[in-house]
Protein backbone atom coordinates (compact mmCIF):
# COMPACT_ATOMS: atom_id res chain seq x y z
CA UNK A 1 0.00 0.00 0.00
CA UNK A 2 1.20 3.46 -0.90
CA UNK A 3 2.18 6.06 2.06
CA UNK A 4 0.26 8.71 1.86
CA UNK A 5 2.48 12.27 1.84
CA UNK A 6 1.28 14.33 5.05
CA UNK A 7 3.53 16.73 4.93
CA UNK A 8 2.87 19.90 3.12
CA UNK A 9 4.13 19.57 -0.47
CA UNK A 10 5.95 22.10 -2.07
CA UNK A 11 4.47 21.83 -5.44
CA UNK A 12 1.50 23.57 -5.13
CA UNK A 13 -2.14 22.58 -5.47
CA UNK A 14 -2.18 19.49 -7.75
CA UNK A 15 1.31 18.61 -7.33
CA UNK A 16 1.86 20.32 -11.10
CA UNK A 17 5.49 20.60 -11.39
CA UNK A 18 6.69 22.97 -14.29
CA UNK A 19 10.66 22.42 -14.67
CA UNK A 20 12.09 25.05 -16.26
CA UNK A 21 15.60 25.84 -17.90
CA UNK A 22 17.48 27.97 -15.60
CA UNK A 23 21.68 27.49 -16.50
CA UNK A 24 24.06 25.28 -18.00
CA UNK A 25 27.27 24.90 -17.66
CA UNK A 26 30.28 23.43 -19.37
CA UNK A 27 31.64 23.83 -22.97
CA UNK A 28 29.03 23.80 -26.04
CA UNK A 29 31.84 21.70 -28.31
CA UNK A 30 30.65 17.76 -29.48
CA UNK A 31 34.53 16.90 -29.18
CA UNK A 32 34.18 15.44 -25.36
CA UNK A 33 37.65 15.09 -23.69
CA UNK A 34 37.63 12.40 -21.51
CA UNK A 35 38.53 14.62 -18.29
CA UNK A 36 36.17 16.58 -18.60
CA UNK A 37 33.05 13.77 -18.43
CA UNK A 38 31.30 14.38 -15.05
CA UNK A 39 31.83 11.88 -12.90
CA UNK A 40 29.29 13.11 -9.26
CA UNK A 41 27.37 16.00 -8.32
CA UNK A 42 26.08 16.51 -4.99
CA UNK A 43 23.81 19.85 -2.87
CA UNK A 44 25.39 20.65 0.27
CA UNK A 45 23.32 20.45 3.19
CA UNK A 46 21.88 23.78 2.81
CA UNK A 47 21.60 23.69 -1.26
CA UNK A 48 23.62 26.74 -1.35
CA UNK A 49 26.33 25.07 -2.56
CA UNK A 50 26.41 22.63 -5.39
CA UNK A 51 30.00 20.13 -6.33
CA UNK A 52 30.88 18.25 -9.46
CA UNK A 53 33.29 16.15 -9.71
CA UNK A 54 35.13 14.44 -13.01
CA UNK A 55 36.90 12.12 -14.76
CA UNK A 56 40.41 14.44 -14.84
CA UNK A 57 39.89 14.60 -11.08
CA UNK A 58 38.94 18.22 -10.47
CA UNK A 59 36.20 19.54 -8.53
CA UNK A 60 33.87 22.79 -9.16
CA UNK A 61 31.78 24.03 -6.32
CA UNK A 62 28.77 26.66 -7.57
CA UNK A 63 27.40 28.83 -4.97
CA UNK A 64 23.71 29.86 -4.94
CA UNK A 65 23.62 33.49 -5.02
CA UNK A 66 21.42 35.85 -2.83
CA UNK A 67 18.08 36.41 -4.24
CA UNK A 68 17.20 38.69 -6.55
CA UNK A 69 14.56 40.21 -4.75
CA UNK A 70 13.82 42.83 -7.57
CA UNK A 71 12.44 39.79 -9.77
CA UNK A 72 10.58 36.96 -7.31
CA UNK A 73 10.25 34.76 -10.59
CA UNK A 74 13.71 34.44 -10.71
CA UNK A 75 15.96 32.19 -8.51
CA UNK A 76 19.40 32.49 -7.66
CA UNK A 77 21.75 31.83 -9.91
CA UNK A 78 24.46 29.26 -9.44
CA UNK A 79 28.16 30.57 -9.78
CA UNK A 80 31.61 29.24 -9.61
CA UNK A 81 32.57 29.41 -6.15
CA UNK A 82 35.86 27.53 -6.55
CA UNK A 83 37.67 24.81 -8.16
CA UNK A 84 40.75 22.50 -7.46
CA UNK A 85 42.23 19.28 -8.58
CA UNK A 86 41.53 16.78 -5.95
CA UNK A 87 42.98 13.87 -7.32
CA UNK A 88 45.75 12.56 -9.84
CA UNK A 89 46.43 9.73 -11.62
CA UNK A 90 48.94 7.11 -10.05
CA UNK A 91 50.34 4.34 -10.98
CA UNK A 92 51.03 1.50 -8.63
CA UNK A 93 53.79 0.38 -9.45
CA UNK A 94 54.09 -2.85 -6.80
CA UNK A 95 50.61 -4.28 -8.23
CA UNK A 96 51.04 -2.87 -11.78
CA UNK A 97 47.80 -0.73 -11.55
CA UNK A 98 46.25 2.01 -12.75
CA UNK A 99 44.93 4.28 -10.56
CA UNK A 100 42.33 6.45 -12.50
CA UNK A 101 41.83 10.16 -10.89
CA UNK A 102 38.18 10.15 -11.65
CA UNK A 103 36.32 11.64 -8.72
CA UNK A 104 33.90 8.67 -8.15
CA UNK A 105 31.57 10.40 -5.38
CA UNK A 106 31.46 13.86 -3.23
CA UNK A 107 30.20 14.00 0.21
CA UNK A 108 29.41 17.27 1.94
CA UNK A 109 30.05 17.34 5.67
CA UNK A 110 27.25 19.14 7.60
CA UNK A 111 28.60 23.26 8.10
CA UNK A 112 30.25 23.82 11.42
CA UNK A 113 31.81 26.67 10.99
CA UNK A 114 32.79 29.34 8.67
CA UNK A 115 34.21 26.59 6.36
CA UNK A 116 32.55 24.11 3.92
CA UNK A 117 34.33 20.66 3.87
CA UNK A 118 33.62 17.61 1.54
CA UNK A 119 34.60 14.05 0.89
CA UNK A 120 35.87 13.93 -2.40
CA UNK A 121 37.38 9.88 -3.44
CA UNK A 122 38.76 8.28 -6.59
CA UNK A 123 38.94 4.27 -6.62
CA UNK A 124 41.59 4.30 -3.80
CA UNK A 125 42.26 7.37 -1.68
CA UNK A 126 39.73 9.86 0.39
CA UNK A 127 40.04 12.86 1.10
CA UNK A 128 38.95 15.71 3.45
CA UNK A 129 38.91 19.13 2.06
CA UNK A 130 38.39 22.41 3.38
CA UNK A 131 36.73 25.25 1.70
CA UNK A 132 37.46 28.64 3.34
CA UNK A 133 36.85 32.27 2.47
CA UNK A 134 39.24 34.80 3.07
CA UNK A 135 38.15 38.66 2.40
CA UNK A 136 40.28 40.66 4.89
CA UNK A 137 44.50 40.95 4.48
CA UNK A 138 46.20 42.13 7.38
CA UNK A 139 48.27 45.32 6.40
CA UNK A 140 51.31 47.63 8.51
CA UNK A 141 53.58 45.27 9.70
CA UNK A 142 55.93 46.39 12.05
CA UNK A 143 58.52 44.21 10.41
CA UNK A 144 57.96 44.08 6.89
CA UNK A 145 56.80 46.03 4.01
CA UNK A 146 53.89 45.51 1.90
CA UNK A 147 55.92 43.54 -0.34
CA UNK A 148 57.26 41.46 2.06
CA UNK A 149 60.73 42.24 2.64
CA UNK A 150 62.23 42.36 5.76
CA UNK A 151 62.94 46.32 7.17
CA UNK A 152 66.12 46.99 8.37
CA UNK A 153 65.38 46.88 12.07
CA UNK A 154 67.06 50.23 13.12
CA UNK A 155 64.71 51.95 10.77
CA UNK A 156 61.89 51.25 13.37
CA UNK A 157 60.92 53.48 15.97
CA UNK A 158 57.87 53.03 16.53
CA UNK A 159 55.44 49.93 17.46
CA UNK A 160 52.16 49.75 15.61
CA UNK A 161 49.06 47.13 15.42
CA UNK A 162 48.33 46.12 11.73
CA UNK A 163 44.91 46.12 10.86
CA UNK A 164 42.77 44.48 8.54
CA UNK A 165 41.68 45.41 5.38
CA UNK A 166 39.23 43.88 3.02
CA UNK A 167 40.00 42.54 -0.03
CA UNK A 168 39.05 40.74 -2.81
CA UNK A 169 36.78 37.24 -2.19
CA UNK A 170 39.47 34.59 -1.91
CA UNK A 171 37.86 30.81 -1.74
CA UNK A 172 40.76 28.83 -1.08
CA UNK A 173 40.62 24.71 -1.36
CA UNK A 174 43.30 22.77 1.51
CA UNK A 175 43.20 19.19 1.05
CA UNK A 176 43.29 18.26 5.41
CA UNK A 177 43.00 14.44 4.97
CA UNK A 178 44.46 12.02 3.32
CA UNK A 179 42.54 8.76 3.91
CA UNK A 180 44.72 6.35 1.74
CA UNK A 181 45.95 2.90 1.63
CA UNK A 182 42.57 0.99 2.79
CA UNK A 183 41.08 -0.71 -0.06
CA UNK A 184 42.01 -3.00 -2.29
CA UNK A 185 39.49 -3.03 -4.45
CA UNK A 186 37.99 0.48 -6.36
CA UNK A 187 35.83 2.52 -4.15
CA UNK A 188 32.21 3.09 -5.12
CA UNK A 189 30.82 4.67 -2.11
CA UNK A 190 31.85 7.18 1.08
CA UNK A 191 28.71 8.55 3.08
CA UNK A 192 28.91 10.40 6.45
CA UNK A 193 27.57 9.38 9.40
CA UNK A 194 25.13 11.33 11.07
CA UNK A 195 27.14 11.28 14.13
CA UNK A 196 29.22 13.98 12.14
CA UNK A 197 32.59 11.95 13.15
CA UNK A 198 32.30 9.09 11.29
CA UNK A 199 32.54 8.02 8.08
CA UNK A 200 32.05 4.79 5.62
CA UNK A 201 33.88 3.79 2.40
CA UNK A 202 32.96 0.83 0.30
CA UNK A 203 34.59 -0.84 -2.35
CA UNK A 204 33.94 -4.18 -4.23
CA UNK A 205 34.37 -6.23 -1.54
CA UNK A 206 34.89 -4.39 1.41
CA UNK A 207 33.56 -1.50 3.53
CA UNK A 208 35.39 0.61 6.28
CA UNK A 209 34.79 2.83 8.91
CA UNK A 210 36.95 6.00 9.77
CA UNK A 211 37.11 8.65 11.85
CA UNK A 212 37.23 12.03 10.04
CA UNK A 213 39.93 13.27 12.25
CA UNK A 214 41.97 9.52 11.86
CA UNK A 215 43.76 8.86 8.82
CA UNK A 216 46.33 6.36 9.75
CA UNK A 217 43.56 3.30 10.76
CA UNK A 218 40.42 2.55 9.93
CA UNK A 219 37.92 -0.27 10.76
CA UNK A 220 36.48 -3.39 8.70
CA UNK A 221 33.12 -3.78 9.26
CA UNK A 222 32.05 -6.03 5.86
CA UNK A 223 34.19 -8.46 4.14
CA UNK A 224 32.51 -10.07 1.89
CA UNK A 225 35.57 -11.10 -0.42
CA UNK A 226 35.14 -15.35 -0.63
CA UNK A 227 38.29 -17.30 0.86
CA UNK A 228 38.69 -18.67 -3.06
CA UNK A 229 37.89 -15.77 -5.36
CA UNK A 230 36.56 -18.55 -8.20
CA UNK A 231 33.49 -18.79 -5.65
CA UNK A 232 33.21 -15.33 -5.92
CA UNK A 233 29.69 -14.59 -6.84
CA UNK A 234 28.85 -10.63 -5.90
CA UNK A 235 30.50 -7.51 -5.26
CA UNK A 236 28.95 -4.68 -3.50
CA UNK A 237 27.72 -1.62 -5.35
CA UNK A 238 26.90 0.54 -3.24
CA UNK A 239 26.70 1.81 0.96
CA UNK A 240 24.83 4.56 2.63
CA UNK A 241 24.19 5.12 6.30
CA UNK A 242 21.30 5.75 7.66
CA UNK A 243 20.04 9.65 7.78
CA UNK A 244 19.54 9.33 11.74
CA UNK A 245 20.40 6.30 12.98
CA UNK A 246 24.69 6.40 13.49
CA UNK A 247 24.61 2.58 14.00
CA UNK A 248 23.00 1.52 10.70
CA UNK A 249 24.18 1.57 7.40
CA UNK A 250 23.02 -0.58 4.31
CA UNK A 251 24.81 -1.91 1.03
CA UNK A 252 23.87 -3.28 -2.32
CA UNK A 253 25.42 -5.85 -4.47
CA UNK A 254 25.20 -6.82 -8.29
CA UNK A 255 22.51 -9.47 -7.36
CA UNK A 256 20.11 -7.35 -6.55
CA UNK A 257 20.46 -7.34 -2.91
CA UNK A 258 20.06 -5.06 -0.15
CA UNK A 259 21.74 -5.77 3.30
CA UNK A 260 20.46 -3.38 6.42
CA UNK A 261 23.45 -4.01 8.71
CA UNK A 262 23.49 -2.75 12.83
CA UNK A 263 27.30 -1.75 14.17
CA UNK A 264 26.29 -2.38 17.84
CA UNK A 265 25.72 -6.03 16.93
CA UNK A 266 29.37 -7.10 16.21
CA UNK A 267 32.95 -5.52 15.00
CA UNK A 268 32.38 -7.42 11.62
CA UNK A 269 28.58 -6.90 10.11
CA UNK A 270 29.06 -9.86 7.55
CA UNK A 271 25.45 -10.62 9.18
CA UNK A 272 23.08 -8.61 7.96
CA UNK A 273 20.39 -7.68 10.67
CA UNK A 274 18.01 -7.43 7.19
CA UNK A 275 18.11 -8.42 4.32
CA UNK A 276 15.96 -7.09 1.41
CA UNK A 277 15.27 -9.46 -1.92
CA UNK A 278 12.34 -9.19 -4.32
CA UNK A 279 11.77 -12.97 -5.25
CA UNK A 280 12.40 -13.58 -8.69
CA UNK A 281 10.37 -16.16 -10.79
CA UNK A 282 13.26 -18.39 -11.93
CA UNK A 283 11.03 -19.36 -14.85
CA UNK A 284 11.65 -16.19 -15.95
CA UNK A 285 15.24 -15.95 -15.32
CA UNK A 286 17.40 -15.21 -18.63
CA UNK A 287 21.19 -14.72 -19.22
CA UNK A 288 20.51 -10.92 -18.60
CA UNK A 289 18.68 -11.30 -15.12
CA UNK A 290 21.20 -11.07 -13.33
CA UNK A 291 23.22 -8.28 -14.78
CA UNK A 292 20.03 -6.38 -15.13
CA UNK A 293 18.87 -7.08 -11.30
CA UNK A 294 22.43 -5.35 -10.10
CA UNK A 295 21.74 -2.28 -8.10
CA UNK A 296 23.75 0.55 -8.77
CA UNK A 297 22.71 2.93 -6.35
CA UNK A 298 20.52 3.11 -2.89
CA UNK A 299 19.64 6.14 -1.04
CA UNK A 300 17.68 6.66 2.00
CA UNK A 301 14.39 8.99 2.06
CA UNK A 302 15.09 12.14 4.60
CA UNK A 303 13.03 10.58 6.76
CA UNK A 304 15.06 7.77 6.95
CA UNK A 305 12.08 5.40 6.71
CA UNK A 306 12.57 4.31 3.14
CA UNK A 307 14.95 3.52 1.06
CA UNK A 308 15.45 3.54 -2.74
CA UNK A 309 17.53 1.37 -5.00
CA UNK A 310 18.40 1.27 -8.80
CA UNK A 311 18.62 -1.19 -11.06
CA UNK A 312 19.07 -1.33 -15.10
CA UNK A 313 15.31 -0.87 -15.81
CA UNK A 314 13.84 0.29 -12.76
CA UNK A 315 13.92 2.19 -9.54
CA UNK A 316 12.44 0.80 -6.28
CA UNK A 317 11.35 2.02 -2.89
CA UNK A 318 11.92 -0.12 0.22
CA UNK A 319 9.65 0.08 3.35
CA UNK A 320 12.71 -0.78 6.03
CA UNK A 321 10.44 -2.80 7.90
CA UNK A 322 9.81 -4.96 5.12
CA UNK A 323 12.03 -7.41 3.73
CA UNK A 324 10.32 -9.27 1.17
CA UNK A 325 9.48 -6.84 -1.42
CA UNK A 326 9.78 -3.30 -2.35
CA UNK A 327 6.49 -1.30 -1.71
CA UNK A 328 6.91 0.50 -4.86
CA UNK A 329 8.77 -0.03 -8.73
CA UNK A 330 8.83 2.80 -10.64
CA UNK A 331 9.91 1.22 -14.72
CA UNK A 332 12.38 4.03 -15.84
CA UNK A 333 12.89 2.93 -19.15
CA UNK A 334 11.24 -0.90 -20.02
CA UNK A 335 11.08 -0.19 -23.54
CA UNK A 336 14.92 -1.84 -23.21
CA UNK A 337 13.89 -4.82 -22.07
CA UNK A 338 13.70 -6.34 -26.13
CA UNK A 339 17.39 -4.15 -26.93
CA UNK A 340 19.30 -5.92 -23.92
CA UNK A 341 21.37 -7.61 -26.50
CA UNK A 342 22.56 -4.83 -28.26
CA UNK A 343 22.93 -2.98 -24.95
CA UNK A 344 25.17 -6.18 -23.44
CA UNK A 345 26.88 -5.81 -26.59
CA UNK A 346 27.66 -2.27 -26.46
CA UNK A 347 28.16 -2.49 -22.66
CA UNK A 348 25.13 -0.22 -21.78
CA UNK A 349 23.67 -2.91 -19.95
CA UNK A 350 26.40 -1.87 -17.67
CA UNK A 351 25.81 1.92 -16.81
CA UNK A 352 25.51 2.41 -13.47
CA UNK A 353 22.43 5.28 -12.90
CA UNK A 354 21.91 6.61 -9.96
CA UNK A 355 18.83 8.34 -7.99
CA UNK A 356 17.59 10.93 -5.56
CA UNK A 357 14.83 11.97 -3.44
CA UNK A 358 13.57 15.81 -3.02
CA UNK A 359 13.51 17.19 0.34
CA UNK A 360 10.15 15.83 1.85
CA UNK A 361 10.28 12.79 -0.01
CA UNK A 362 7.32 12.86 -2.08
CA UNK A 363 9.25 12.58 -5.67
CA UNK A 364 12.54 10.65 -6.61
CA UNK A 365 14.46 11.21 -9.87
CA UNK A 366 17.12 9.24 -11.99
CA UNK A 367 18.68 9.03 -15.40
CA UNK A 368 17.92 7.59 -18.76
CA UNK A 369 19.56 7.44 -22.50
CA UNK A 370 19.16 10.31 -25.38
CA UNK A 371 19.66 12.66 -22.27
CA UNK A 372 16.45 12.50 -20.53
CA UNK A 373 15.92 12.23 -17.60
CA UNK A 374 12.48 10.89 -15.42
CA UNK A 375 10.80 12.33 -12.39
CA UNK A 376 8.43 9.57 -10.28
CA UNK A 377 5.63 11.78 -7.96
CA UNK A 378 5.07 8.78 -5.33
CA UNK A 379 1.83 10.71 -3.93
CA UNK A 380 0.27 11.53 -7.15
CA UNK A 381 1.14 8.31 -9.30
CA UNK A 382 2.69 10.38 -12.05
CA UNK A 383 6.07 9.94 -13.79
CA UNK A 384 7.58 12.56 -16.69
CA UNK A 385 9.98 11.89 -19.33
CA UNK A 386 12.35 15.16 -19.49
CA UNK A 387 15.32 16.19 -21.72
CA UNK A 388 18.16 17.96 -20.59
CA UNK A 389 19.54 19.67 -24.03
CA UNK A 390 21.06 22.84 -25.20
CA UNK A 391 17.78 23.43 -27.53
CA UNK A 392 15.86 23.51 -24.49
CA UNK A 393 17.85 26.57 -22.93
CA UNK A 394 16.27 29.55 -23.34
CA UNK A 395 15.62 31.10 -20.12
CA UNK A 396 13.44 30.09 -18.18
CA UNK A 397 11.96 27.26 -20.97
CA UNK A 398 9.82 25.31 -19.53
CA UNK A 399 10.61 21.76 -20.42
CA UNK A 400 8.19 19.80 -22.53
CA UNK A 401 7.48 16.67 -21.64
CA UNK A 402 9.20 13.65 -23.56
CA UNK A 403 7.64 10.38 -24.93
CA UNK A 404 9.29 7.07 -26.14
CA UNK A 405 7.43 4.92 -28.50
CA UNK A 406 8.43 1.41 -27.79
CA UNK A 407 6.76 -0.15 -31.01
CA UNK A 408 4.04 0.18 -33.49
CA UNK A 409 2.93 3.31 -34.74
CA UNK A 410 4.85 6.37 -33.79
CA UNK A 411 3.00 9.56 -33.07
CA UNK A 412 3.89 13.29 -33.53
CA UNK A 413 6.97 14.73 -30.86
CA UNK A 414 7.77 10.67 -29.71
CA UNK A 415 10.66 9.81 -30.17
CA UNK A 416 11.45 5.41 -31.17
CA UNK A 417 13.60 3.49 -29.01
CA UNK A 418 15.80 2.70 -31.89
CA UNK A 419 16.68 6.91 -32.53
CA UNK A 420 17.51 7.01 -28.42
CA UNK A 421 21.33 8.37 -28.64
CA UNK A 422 22.84 5.67 -25.69
CA UNK A 423 25.68 7.80 -25.67
CA UNK A 424 24.18 10.57 -23.91
CA UNK A 425 23.42 8.83 -20.56
CA UNK A 426 22.44 10.97 -17.54
CA UNK A 427 24.17 8.87 -15.03
CA UNK A 428 24.25 11.41 -11.96
CA UNK A 429 21.38 13.97 -10.87
CA UNK A 430 21.15 16.01 -7.67
CA UNK A 431 18.02 17.59 -5.55
CA UNK A 432 18.22 20.65 -3.81
CA UNK A 433 17.59 19.76 -0.08
CA UNK A 434 14.61 22.34 0.20
CA UNK A 435 13.80 24.14 -2.80
CA UNK A 436 12.68 22.74 -6.65
CA UNK A 437 15.95 22.87 -7.46
CA UNK A 438 17.77 19.97 -9.34
CA UNK A 439 21.58 19.39 -11.02
CA UNK A 440 21.29 16.84 -13.78
CA UNK A 441 24.71 16.09 -15.21
CA UNK A 442 24.99 14.75 -19.31
CA UNK A 443 28.46 13.73 -20.37
CA UNK A 444 29.93 16.86 -20.14
CA UNK A 445 27.56 19.31 -19.16
CA UNK A 446 25.44 20.47 -16.25
CA UNK A 447 22.36 21.50 -16.37
CA UNK A 448 19.96 23.63 -13.33
CA UNK A 449 16.54 23.42 -13.77
CA UNK A 450 13.93 24.94 -11.61
CA UNK A 451 10.34 24.92 -10.78
CA UNK A 452 8.40 27.78 -12.02
CA UNK A 453 7.38 29.20 -8.33
CA UNK A 454 3.67 29.80 -8.87
CA UNK B 1 3.67 17.19 -13.21
CA UNK B 2 2.00 15.97 -16.73
CA UNK B 3 2.43 12.15 -17.87
CA UNK B 4 0.34 9.13 -17.19
CA UNK B 5 0.97 6.48 -14.78
CA UNK B 6 1.41 3.63 -16.77
CA UNK B 7 4.91 2.87 -15.65
CA UNK B 8 3.79 3.22 -12.33
CA UNK B 9 3.38 0.26 -10.22
CA UNK B 10 2.64 -0.80 -6.76
CA UNK B 11 2.76 -3.59 -4.39
CA UNK B 12 -0.99 -4.15 -4.90
CA UNK B 13 -0.08 -5.10 -8.81
CA UNK B 14 2.41 -7.40 -10.03
CA UNK B 15 5.91 -5.67 -9.44
CA UNK B 16 7.34 -7.94 -12.21
CA UNK B 17 7.10 -7.01 -16.08
CA UNK B 18 9.13 -9.91 -16.93
CA UNK B 19 6.57 -12.04 -15.64
CA UNK B 20 5.66 -15.00 -17.82
CA UNK B 21 2.68 -14.38 -20.15
CA UNK B 22 0.09 -17.51 -20.22
CA UNK B 23 0.70 -18.59 -23.68
CA UNK B 24 3.82 -21.01 -24.14
CA UNK B 25 4.58 -19.98 -27.63
CA UNK B 26 5.11 -16.11 -26.61
CA UNK B 27 8.33 -15.48 -25.60
CA UNK B 28 9.38 -12.79 -22.83
CA UNK B 29 11.38 -10.30 -24.71
CA UNK B 30 14.18 -11.04 -22.23
CA UNK B 31 14.50 -14.32 -23.42
CA UNK B 32 13.87 -13.10 -26.87
CA UNK B 33 16.94 -11.40 -26.42
CA UNK B 34 18.91 -14.30 -24.48
CA UNK B 35 18.25 -16.54 -27.89
CA UNK B 36 19.67 -12.99 -29.94
CA UNK B 37 22.97 -13.07 -27.93
CA UNK B 38 23.41 -16.99 -27.67
CA UNK B 39 22.71 -17.30 -31.33
CA UNK B 40 25.85 -14.59 -31.86
CA UNK B 41 28.10 -15.78 -29.21
CA UNK B 42 27.66 -19.40 -29.36
CA UNK B 43 30.72 -19.93 -26.62
CA UNK B 44 29.52 -17.85 -24.13
CA UNK B 45 28.74 -19.67 -20.58
CA UNK B 46 25.94 -19.94 -18.77
CA UNK B 47 26.97 -17.92 -15.61
CA UNK B 48 27.05 -14.08 -17.07
CA UNK B 49 26.99 -12.65 -13.38
CA UNK B 50 29.19 -14.94 -12.56
CA UNK B 51 32.91 -15.04 -11.69
CA UNK B 52 34.02 -14.09 -15.04
CA UNK B 53 32.28 -10.81 -14.83
CA UNK B 54 32.86 -9.79 -11.58
CA UNK B 55 36.62 -10.79 -11.92
CA UNK B 56 37.00 -8.71 -14.78
CA UNK B 57 35.32 -5.94 -12.76
CA UNK B 58 37.88 -6.11 -10.32
CA UNK B 59 40.59 -6.36 -12.20
CA UNK B 60 39.99 -2.99 -13.53
CA UNK B 61 43.23 -0.79 -14.16
CA UNK B 62 45.41 -3.94 -14.72
CA UNK B 63 48.78 -2.82 -16.47
CA UNK B 64 51.33 -5.24 -17.43
CA UNK B 65 54.69 -4.01 -16.09
CA UNK B 66 56.99 -5.99 -13.87
CA UNK B 67 59.79 -3.70 -11.61
CA UNK B 68 61.53 -6.46 -11.57
CA UNK B 69 62.28 -7.90 -15.17
CA UNK B 70 62.86 -4.15 -15.85
CA UNK B 71 65.73 -3.36 -13.36
CA UNK B 72 66.74 -6.66 -14.39
CA UNK B 73 66.77 -5.73 -18.25
CA UNK B 74 67.86 -2.15 -16.88
CA UNK B 75 71.19 -3.73 -15.43
CA UNK B 76 72.22 -6.13 -18.13
CA UNK B 77 71.99 -3.47 -20.89
CA UNK B 78 73.68 -1.14 -18.44
CA UNK B 79 75.28 1.54 -21.63
CA UNK B 80 72.84 0.12 -24.34
CA UNK B 81 69.37 1.58 -24.89
CA UNK B 82 66.23 -0.01 -23.36
CA UNK B 83 64.62 -1.94 -25.60
CA UNK B 84 61.67 0.70 -27.31
CA UNK B 85 58.18 0.23 -26.96
CA UNK B 86 55.71 -0.83 -30.15
CA UNK B 87 54.22 1.91 -32.22
CA UNK B 88 51.07 0.40 -30.45
CA UNK B 89 51.65 1.03 -27.19
CA UNK B 90 47.22 0.05 -25.84
CA UNK B 91 48.82 -3.66 -24.56
CA UNK B 92 51.93 -4.45 -23.48
CA UNK B 93 52.89 -7.85 -22.81
CA UNK B 94 54.31 -10.81 -24.37
CA UNK B 95 58.14 -10.58 -25.09
CA UNK B 96 58.49 -7.13 -24.70
CA UNK B 97 59.56 -5.73 -21.58
CA UNK B 98 57.38 -2.92 -20.44
CA UNK B 99 59.17 0.11 -19.02
CA UNK B 100 57.33 3.02 -16.52
CA UNK B 101 57.94 4.90 -20.08
CA UNK B 102 55.43 3.06 -21.97
CA UNK B 103 53.06 2.77 -19.66
CA UNK B 104 50.68 5.07 -20.83
CA UNK B 105 51.65 8.36 -19.26
CA UNK B 106 49.05 10.37 -17.53
CA UNK B 107 49.76 14.13 -16.49
CA UNK B 108 47.48 15.04 -13.65
CA UNK B 109 45.26 17.87 -16.07
CA UNK B 110 46.93 21.00 -15.66
CA UNK B 111 43.48 22.89 -17.52
CA UNK B 112 40.71 24.06 -15.68
CA UNK B 113 37.44 22.51 -15.73
CA UNK B 114 35.26 23.57 -18.52
CA UNK B 115 32.38 23.72 -16.30
CA UNK B 116 34.42 26.73 -14.40
CA UNK B 117 34.52 28.38 -17.59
Amino acid sequence: TLELTVRASPTGPGGDMQWCFSQVKGAIDDDVAEADIISTVEFNHTGELLATGDKGGRVVIFQQEIENKSQPQFRSEYNVYSTFQSHEPEFDYLKSLEIEEKINKIRWLPQKNAAQFLLSTNDKTIKLWKISERDKRPEGYNLKEEDGRYKDPNTITSLRVPVLIPMDLMVEASPRRVFANAHTYHINSISVNSDNETYLSADDLRINLWHLEITDRSFNIVDIKPANMEELTEVITAAEFHPHQCNTFVYSSSKGTIRLCDMRASALCDKHSKLFEEPEDPSNRSFFSEIISSISDVKFSHNGRYMMTRDYLSVKIWDLNMENRPVETYQVHEYLRSKLCSLYENDCIFDKFECCWNGNDSVVMTGSYNNFFRMFDRGHRRDVTLEASRENSKPMQVLKPRKVCAGGKRKKDEISVDSLDFNKKILHTAWHPQDNIIAVATTNNLYIFQDKVN
Amino acid sequence: MSGDNEDTQTADETTLDEKAPVQDKVISPEKAEEAKLKARYPNLGNKPGGSDLLRKRLQKGQKYFDSGDYNMAKAKIKNKQLPTAAPEKTEITGDHIPTPQDLPQRKPSLVASKLAG
